[in-house]
């Protein structure tokens, strides 16, 4: 296997791996904290039955996702190490930030998983509380190191050296602000309809119907609100993109020639070579009008981007195009939520209800990491935009081949040990959580 | 500021070394632990560590992002050329991090547990070991930057006698502060007996390890006697650490559990104030001589200053929270938990 194309691999899994732990873990205890004030406030066991048991799942995910992105701290060095070189002291500050934020998290996390009957109880609600916001603050921050490979800033690049490095400035880069909204956003909505799917489908089987339910709306509502709002948070990455990235975003909308009029390309398979896309559908202007609010203004091509700086142009094409679609179907599935909510009470007990929502369970995440796919592979031939080639910045050593597979070994692994232990963990639920009084008789299950 | 900075990373390292290292060693110990015990040393370690064993670990992820803030070419030297040791000690902190969560979280009592404390008894013991290994690589002088074949470049560097003895070493350590921290946590004096016997032989590990480090250090022409013993400081620390040591057994015979924690910890310190001093500011030596120092090795200015306000900042966000979890659970192990 090359190395570049090893390396590029095993940080892609990493992340894949890694984002979606992180997105639980930190938008989870907002549903875990929302759940917690119903009990103080109502004293209704079921509110505290749903907490405890999302607690569990923030733990489980929390320590996965702690030790991946540890990994991941690591990682940067040991493949990219050229770039850590010359990037580090430039976008490192969010990751110096961050670790305050993730390392109030883990305090905040023990206080709240350790402390039940043994505080204040508001505290330890509070304690819940800042699990949620510093894991959402890490997130941004995350991302917004990020967003400075995308747009570097806070330097000057003069004769190959990164003079005049400004940290602050290279944090609040251009993009940060966009990225980071469209990611906490798309965590919310993720989540929501990830952990909605599953109680959804309890419900469905008839299992502590009652318990099932009440988690189900919480969920549900964080997932459906994020999504109906994600739209907004998309046109302005998208305008932004368009503006600093024309490359990745001539590549996202396969838009081979610079013109007016530019069309919406929706679907398809691009033929890089004959430069067009066969089978898709075409909105005249559309493209034109989303990226300068204008349906006449020309919109750049991969035409004017020299053939060694384009970006792999069918896989960002179609992760744009995934992502879209699960965002417009997390919308669909909003808008029927919210109709169900104030005009057919009754929708929520039907079964296409439930098995609409049991089928959304992954599509969040699919749209995060096909989201991710364009950022990452949009981003590339450079690993700092404009400045720095991936393939400049991989690690000299050899047989990272290796590695990769070594990884990808782990990471399977552990995907499929968290799955297991989520399936031991709410097929207990009868058994742990019996006690709340106006659960339906609870089925014995045999494991 | 630059001061600040190395402070911190100092502090960093020294917390993980001992809060890090007794979490750890805590597993180290469930290893050495005969089979008809483990379950109860199981229960109290749990208790002991369950709520603060994530905070213990992200000393390990500051003092990383220090080094790749602070000081980029110090970072990517060692992430090249420790690769492969990195990588094994990272595949260490996976498994470890979540067999440890798994027992405890997995809502179903069956055989799994049985998986998980296997994989978190040996992950317990390798990763501390190539923790070592890595710091004992920093300072032997064989990352060799000219090296053009694979093992001069990325074996050698980290393979040999000295690196390998001060990752026992350090596993050993481990294994000490656990057992000296759970003898505080036992609930009867016969655990209380049996981790003081595992406390004992602990140390004799670590003394004895200490012994093949030098010895190693004589192996690999490495002048380890004169780093430690060829300056006062060096000398000083040893003589404190060796006192404490003397001071710290006839304290445990009065039950003084706390102050044997506090001195456990001073001996630590000690051990990494000696490795560390004589090297100041340098934290790596290659293989022709050439440091990699702190001081001529650091980023940009603004960037050490924008670094150094972060960590003060961030650390009066984070000692008060950390000092009061870690007391709120002390010594209450007994209490129920869900």
């Amino acid at each position: 296997m090359d190395d570049l194309i090893a390396a590029r691999s095993q940080m892609a899994l990493s992340l894949g791996f890694h984002i979606i732990f992180s997105c639980i873990g930190m938008v989870m205890p907002f549903f875990m904290a929302v759940s917690h004030y119903i009990w103080l406030k109502s004293n209704n066991l079921v509110y505290k039955n749903i907490t405890k048991a999302w607690s569990k799942g923030v733990a489980i995910f929390f320590a996965t996702g702690a030790v991946s992105g540890t990994v991941l701290s690591f990682e940067l060095g040991l493949l990219w190490p050229t770039f850590m070189k010359h990037a580090g002291p430039i976008f490192g500050m969010p990751f110096s930030l961050e670790g305050t934020a993730f390392f109030i998290e883990a305090i905040a996390l023990g206080f709240f998983l350790y402390g039940w009957d043994r505080f204040n109880k508001w505290f330890h609600w509070f304690t819940g509380v800042v699990v949620g916001v510093s894991g959402l603050i890490s997130g941004i921050l995350v991302v917004a190191a990020n967003s400075w490979m995308n747009s570097p800033t806070g330097f000057d690049y003069v004769n190959g050296q990164y003079l005049n490095i400004d940290p602050i400035k290279a944090m609040f880069n251009p993009a940060w602000f966009s990225q980071a909204l469209h990611m906490s956003i798309a965590a919310f909505a993720a989540t929501g309809f990830a952990v909605a799917g599953v109680h959804a489908l309890m419900i469905l089987r008839k299992q502590n119907v009652g318990f099932h339910k009440k988690a189900f709306r919480i969920a549900a509502v964080f997932g459906v609100v994020a999504s109906l709002l994600q739209p907004l948070s998309g046109d302005i990455s998208a305008k932004d993109v368009a503006k600093r990235q024309p490359a990745k975003l001539a590549a996202m909308e396969a838009h081979f020639k610079t013109e007016a009029n530019a069309a919406l390309i929706i679907g398809g398979i691009p033929d890089v070579e004959n430069k067009k896309v066969d089978y898709a559908l075409k909105i005249p202007g559309l493209l034109s009008f989303m990226v300068h609010n204008d349906f006449h203004t020309p919109v750049k091509g991969l035409d004017q981007i020299p053939l060694e700086d384009q970006p792999p142009v069918a896989i960002t094409h179609y992760a744009f195009q995934i992502m879209v679609a699960m965002g417009m179907a997390m919308m669909a599935l909003g808008v029927i939520y919210f109709i169900a909510v104030f005009k057919h009470k009754q929708w929520f007990d039907k079964k296409w209800f439930l098995r609409l929502f049991i089928l959304a369970t992954p599509i969040g995440f699919i749209a995060v990491e096909a989201g991710w796919t364009v950022t990452e592979v949009g981003r590339q031939p450079w690993i700092i935009h404009g400045i720095m080639r991936t393939k400049d910045a991989v690690t000299p050593m050899p047989g990272i081949g290796y590695s990769f597979y070594l990884f990808s070994a782990v990471y399977f692994t552990l995907s499929l040990a968290v799955i297991f232990m989520l399936y031991r963990q709410i097929k207990m639920v009868p058994v742990i959580y019996d006690k709340a009084p106006e659960e339906v008789t609870p089925k014995q299950i045999e494991l | 500021m630059i001061f600040v900075v190395m402070g911190f990373l100092w502090t960093a390292l020294l917390l993980y070394l001992v809060l890090g290292g007794a979490d750890y060693g805590a597993g180290i110990i469930e290893m050495f632990t005969s089979k008809a015990n483990k379950s109860r040393t199981r229960k109290v370690m749990y208790h002991a560590m369950g709520p603060i064993w994530e905070a213990n670990h992200m000393w390990l992820i500051i003092a990383i992002v220090i080094l790749f803030v602070g000081f980029p070419e110090i970072y990517s030297t060692m992430s090249t050329y420790l690769h492969i040791p990195l990588v094994i000690m990272l595949m260490g902190i996976i498994a470890r991090g979540t067999a440890f969560t798994f027992r405890n979280y997995d809502a179903v009592v069956d055989d799994m547990q049985k998986v998980y404390n296997k994989i978190f008894v040996y992950a317990s013991f390798i990763t501390p070991l190539f923790l070592g290994i890595i710091a004992g690589s920093a300072v032997s002088g064989r990352i060799d930057l000219t090296a053009t074949d694979f093992a001069a470049a990325y074996v050698y560097s980290w393979l040999n006698w000295f690196s390998v003895a001060t990752g026992f070493f350090t596993v050993a350590l481990c294994g000490f502060l656990a057992a000296i921290y759970l003898i505080g946590e036992a609930t009867d004096d016969v655990q209380r007996g049996s981790f003081i016997r595992k406390a004992i032989f602990m140390n004799v590990a670590a003394v004895f390890c200490g012994a093949l480090v030098f010895a190693a250090s004589l192996v690999e022409q490495i002048p380890l006697f004169e780093w430690v013993f060829g300056n006062w400081v060096g000398v000083t620390a040893v003589t404190a650490a060796s006192v404490s040591l003397v001071v710290m057994w006839s304290l445990i015979v009065k039950r003084q559990f706390v102050i044997i924690r506090l001195l456990a910890g001073f001996q630590v310190t000690m051990i990494l104030l000696t490795t560390t001093y004589k090297h100041y500011p340098n934290i790596v030596i290659l293989k022709n001589g050439a440091y990699l120092s702190l001081i001529d090795h650091q980023g940009a200015e603004k960037t050490i200053y924008a670094l150094g306000m972060a960590l003060l900042i961030g650390s009066i966000f984070i000692l008060p929270a950390l000092v009061y979890l870690i007391y709120s659970f002390q010594r209450k192990g007994e209490k129920a938990h869900v």
